[in-house]
């Protein structure tokens, strides 16, 4: 037992109880969990371990970077679109292509219909359990739901005899004995706070939102053929426009736009009658829960995304925020440059990777891996069968970027601070609204709750912001262009022997970039810094520990063998994984067997 | 008991009516050679037979085949998880976390041992231990061998589970390992695409269910119901195949025009799928049918196969009559360029049309 103060202001005693939650659940990927609980079970020490590694841009190395978005996409089904999209950008920025004014609008589209449709899907289906307790549903007066619905919402399903029919419909699967996903719920848990009334509107919309999901991602579907994982092209898109001509039938006509047109409609409805509502709802049963800020409150960092025009990447043209946030200092924003190597660098003290220098951290453009599964003195168990890892040897898959030298938090609540700090009306209008509406203070963003509510703020932002790319759309084919790709540079030879070119993205869960060195017309190096790895980083070489492990610090557990607040503080970053476990060695060495030492 | 977790509840939500569902009864009874007595006993059954519980394991994989699957328009994905299947596992979905999450995947195992279906997103690696893959502090492929033990029937989903997918992409830093190399004892039902079509995957499982049967599968074990034909075969694009019109390049006039997209990279002629059939999300469009190119995401190693915007020109042409079993059998080992002749020879045909046009 050890009492360390960390550099970036935390106190950590692995003293205590040790809880371990594995699998962490209702994730993408695999991730593991442990922490200590002090006598009154209030969180110590927080150890994040992403469990799995696929080597994504080992094999990547060789190919031709034209096909670079479809790999690279496949490193996440939940997140679908945003590593292509980061993918096609980083490719263009090296070969020096442009894209055409409706490929932008386009992509942005594809872009924001994933922001809508993951957030809802976060929300209801990876987040609500967490906060809803589905068997306390079974008591509710359907006559209170109802009146409870319609207090705060216009949405037309708000019945007593809808809210019956749908217990009812719970009930039944109760009693039929298989509880299936919902079976060992910590369900009764004291941490639940909602009344039954609640608790029944939430469950109806659960089961509405599990509907209403596939519809929203028809957008991609129509635009990029399929989703998950729909298609992409370097220098546009693959989709060609034709209104008027022969073979319309087959290619974007009016009939297509139409069917884009009426899911964004339904989207906005969607997201600013239910979600939003629901959301606002639920927090106000919570707003004593301020736990779980972590790094928000002082170091917070957004690459930017959704260029207004195409081919300027440049912040101004950005209508996601870029910048960084140092010590809670919200006057100053500070730039951010993915190519200097100064910047953003990734360590790997504590994960299962091997650098010359471990106390160095590498950009992107140079960075190394080699893989090398160790475990340290302090681990209880054995090599394939561990009980307690330990956190002061290497304890995860995922490397620890920083900025500057800095542990970072991305995500929505990120990019809303700092567009808060900013003064950008459209973020910190909506942010003073809620939080007027809630009768909270600023300082009630930066917690567990405030990430939840900046991600669903941010669903209706970018469910409207699919309006008005449509529009610009419509708008740019009525004037007569009708372009949707550019060849002049699809051809290797066009290329320079030897360049290199960095995309980024906002993803739904936060700042993505992909780094990539094209030789002689193929991939030399690939390299993707994903939102996961920041937020779930374990420590660096000097101590810092990442934004989950912070964020769970210093929060009360009302059950000790019920891990429900750890679930709550991790879901509300949304941890996707299989985005976090990948890299690629930068001088090109294949990474074989590797025994451990 | 509940009303919601039987044959019968499902087949009535379905519009069967209870005198159908006796008659139905009755033919069961008189197809398994059972005295009229029986009739009462198997509707009985069905009436209170409890849901089939699903394990739905996760290894290496990127949970695309479950976001495909809750894209389900029909049955929806709420039918499936409330009224179909009890699915007792699921990492990506279920509430319970840790400790309880396991309990529960103990739970089935032992109470429904030899009675549930095993269905796997994603594969194990073989490298490091299998640690590359690790949940609760073990390797996955530990759980998935001791998960298939108790199987009645396994299911691959998608492509990583059929074949290795990405990950098993050269050189396969972590030999990512399709699921039927390591469970060697059962047949494996492979339902690839990267993910597999949404109502491919609620069809395969509902008809498992329905039938009280595994689906007929080719050789290769993917089921014949959607995986014996090829996209080209049933590409509304072909009739441009046939008449050599094709796009040339990104957003040309034929490109626009909607015309085939074989010599931009298609893998339709070599792909055995049905999404130019089933179509995407509800059937609002395919990836052909959106100006790209099938990239062939259903078939085994399909990340190994040059580029995807490289022309197929090294299978063999066949008919709509070839399904994947006599196409493997017959163009094993046979160096073929057919493809390329049929383009060719379609453009020689196209240019000849011209030629008598303009005459």
């Amino acid at each position: 037992m050890s009492i360390i103060q960390t550099p970036n202001g935390f106190n950590l005693d692995n003293g205590g109880k040790r809880v371990v939650v594995d699998p962490v659940t209702r994730i993408e990927g695999h991730m593991r969990c442990e922490v200590n609980l002090d006598e009154n079970n209030i969180i110590r020490n927080a150890v994040s371990s992403g469990t799995m590694w696929r080597g994504l841009e080992v094999i990547l190395k060789g190919r031709d970077p034209r096909d670079a978005w479809a790999f690279t996409q496949r490193i996440c089904g939940v997140c679908t679109g945003t590593h292509a999209l980061t993918s096609v950008r980083a490719v263009e920025d090296a070969i020096g292509a442009t894209i055409p004014e409706n490929a932008n609008s386009i992509r942005n589209l594809m872009q924001l219909t994933l922001q809508a449709h993951d957030h809802l899907v976060h929300f209801y289906h990876l987040h609500a359990l967490d906060w809803v307790d589905i068997v306390s549903a079974l008591k509710a007066d359907p006559k209170a739901t109802s009146t409870l619905a319609q207090s705060i919402s216009s949405w037309p399903l708000s019945s007593p005899g809808y809210f019956r029919d749908i217990q009812n419909r719970i009930k039944a699967f109760v009693e039929s004995g298989q509880l299936g996903l919902f079976a060992n719920g910590y369900w009764g848990n004291p941490a639940y706070k909602l009344p039954p009334e609640a608790n029944l509107m939430a469950v109806a919309h659960y089961l509405e939102a599990l509907d209403f999901q596939k519809e929203i991602v028809k957008i991609h579907a129509v635009f990029g053929g399929k989703n998950p994982h729909p298609n992409w092209l370097v220098g546009g898109m693959p989709c060609a426009i034709n209104l008027d001509n022969t073979g319309a039938v087959g290619a974007i006509n009016m009939e297509r736009l139409n069917l884009v047109s009426s899911i964004i409609d339904r989207t906005i409805e969607f997201i600013d009658q239910v979600y939003v509502p629901d959301l606002t709802a639920i927090a106000g049963f919570y707003k004593d829960w301020l736990y779980g800020g972590g790094l928000s409150s002082t170091n917070v960092l957004s690459y930017g995304d959704i260029p207004d025009h195409a081919n300027d990447y440049g912040a101004s043209n950005l209508l996601l925020p870029r910048g960084a946030i140092l010590n809670g200092d919200l006057k100053t924003v500070y730039d951010v440059d993915l190519r200097n190597p100064e910047e953003i660098q990734e360590y790997v003290a504590h994960s299962w990777y091997k650098y010359p220098d471990e106390n160095k951290g590498l950009h992107p453009w140079s960075g190394i891996t080699d893989p090398n599964f160790t475990l340290g003195a302090k681990t209880v168990g054995t090599r394939t069968n561990i009980q307690s890892l330990d956190e002061s040897a290497k304890y995860s898959w995922i490397k620890s970027p920083r900025w500057k030298g800095n542990a970072m938090e991305v995500g929505p609540l990120s990019r809303y601070i700092i567009g808060y700090a900013k003064g950008i009306p459209e973020f910190k209008e909506p942010v003073d609204k809620l939080l007027k509406d809630l009768n909270v203070p600023l300082t009630a963003l930066f917690s567990t709750l405030g990430r939840t509510a900046a991600r669903g703020l941010e669903a209706s932002w970018a469910a409207h912001k699919m309006r008005y790319f449509f529009d610009k759309l419509v708008a740019n084919v009525k004037a007569g262009d009708t372009a949707t790709a550019n060849t002049t540079k699809w051809e290797p030879h066009t290329w320079g022997r030897e360049i290199k070119g960095v995309g980024f993205t906002e993803a739904p869960r936060g700042a993505l970039g992909h780094w990539i060195v094209i030789k002689d017309g193929k991939i030399e190096n690939y390299q993707a810094v994903v939102p996961t790895t920041w937020n779930a980083s374990p420590r660096d070489p000097k101590g810092q520990i990442g934004a989950y492990e912070a964020a769970l610090l210093n929060t009360p557990v009302a059950k000790a063998d019920e891990p429900l607040e750890i679930l709550r503080t991790l879901h509300s970053f949304d941890p996707c994984l299989a985005c976090s476990t990948h890299v690629m060695s930068p001088d090109g060495q294949e990474l074989t067997q590797v025994k451990v030492r | 008991m509940s009303d919601l977790d039987t044959f019968y509840a499902t087949m009535r939500r379905q519009g069967i009516t209870r005198r159908s569902f006796l008659k139905f009864c009755s033919l069961t009874a008189t197809a398994l050679g059972l005295s009229p007595d029986y009739i009462g006993k198997i509707a009985y059954a069905m009436e209170t037979k409890p849901r089939t519980p699903v394990l739905w394991l996760h290894g290496l994989e990127c949970t695309c085949c479950s976001e495909s699957f809750i894209r389900s328009a029909h049955p929806l994905a709420k039918d499936v998880v409330l009224s179909m299947i009890s699915l007792d596992y699921d990492d990506t979905l279920m509430a319970a976390a840790g400790h309880q999450a396991e309990a529960s995947l103990e739970a089935t195992i032992k109470k429904y041992y030899g009675n549930y279906i095993l269905a796997v997103e994603g594969n194990p690696p073989l490298n490091e231990d299998g640690m590359f893959c690790i949940t609760g502090g073990r390797p996955f492929v530990e759980k998935l061998k001791h998960a298939a033990a108790g199987a009645k029937a396994i299911i691959a989903w998608g492509s990583c589970a059929s074949w290795g997918c990405v990950q098993a992409a050269k050189p396969n830093p972590t030999q990512a390992t399709p699921i039927h190399k390591v469970i060697l004892d059962k047949p494996v039902i492979k339902v690839p695409g990267c993910p597999p079509i949404a109502e491919v995957m609620t069809g395969v499982i509902t008809y498992m269910l329905t039938f009280d049967r595994l689906p007929e599968l080719d050789r290769q074990g993917r089921p014949k119901m959607f995986y014996s034909q090829r996209i080209h075969d049933k590409c509304y694009r072909r009739p441009h195949f046939d008449a050599g019109q094709y796009v040339e390049s990104w957003d040309d006039e034929n490109a626009r025009k909607g015309y085939c997209l074989y010599k931009v990279g298609c893998k339709g002629p070599t792909t055995y799928n049905a999404c130019s059939t089933v179509r995407w999300n509800d059937g609002v469009s395919f990836p052909i049918g959106s100006g790209h190119g099938c990239l062939g995401c259903s078939e085994d190693g399909f990340w190994d196969k040059g580029s995807f915007y490289d022309r197929v020109t090294d299978i063999h042409q066949f008919g709509i009559e070839a399904n994947a079993d006599t196409l493997g059998a017959t163009a094993a080992g046979v160096a073929g360029v057919g493809i390329a002749v049929h383009a060719a020879l379609s453009a020689i045909k196209r240019a000849q049309q011209t030629e008598s046009n303009q005459e």
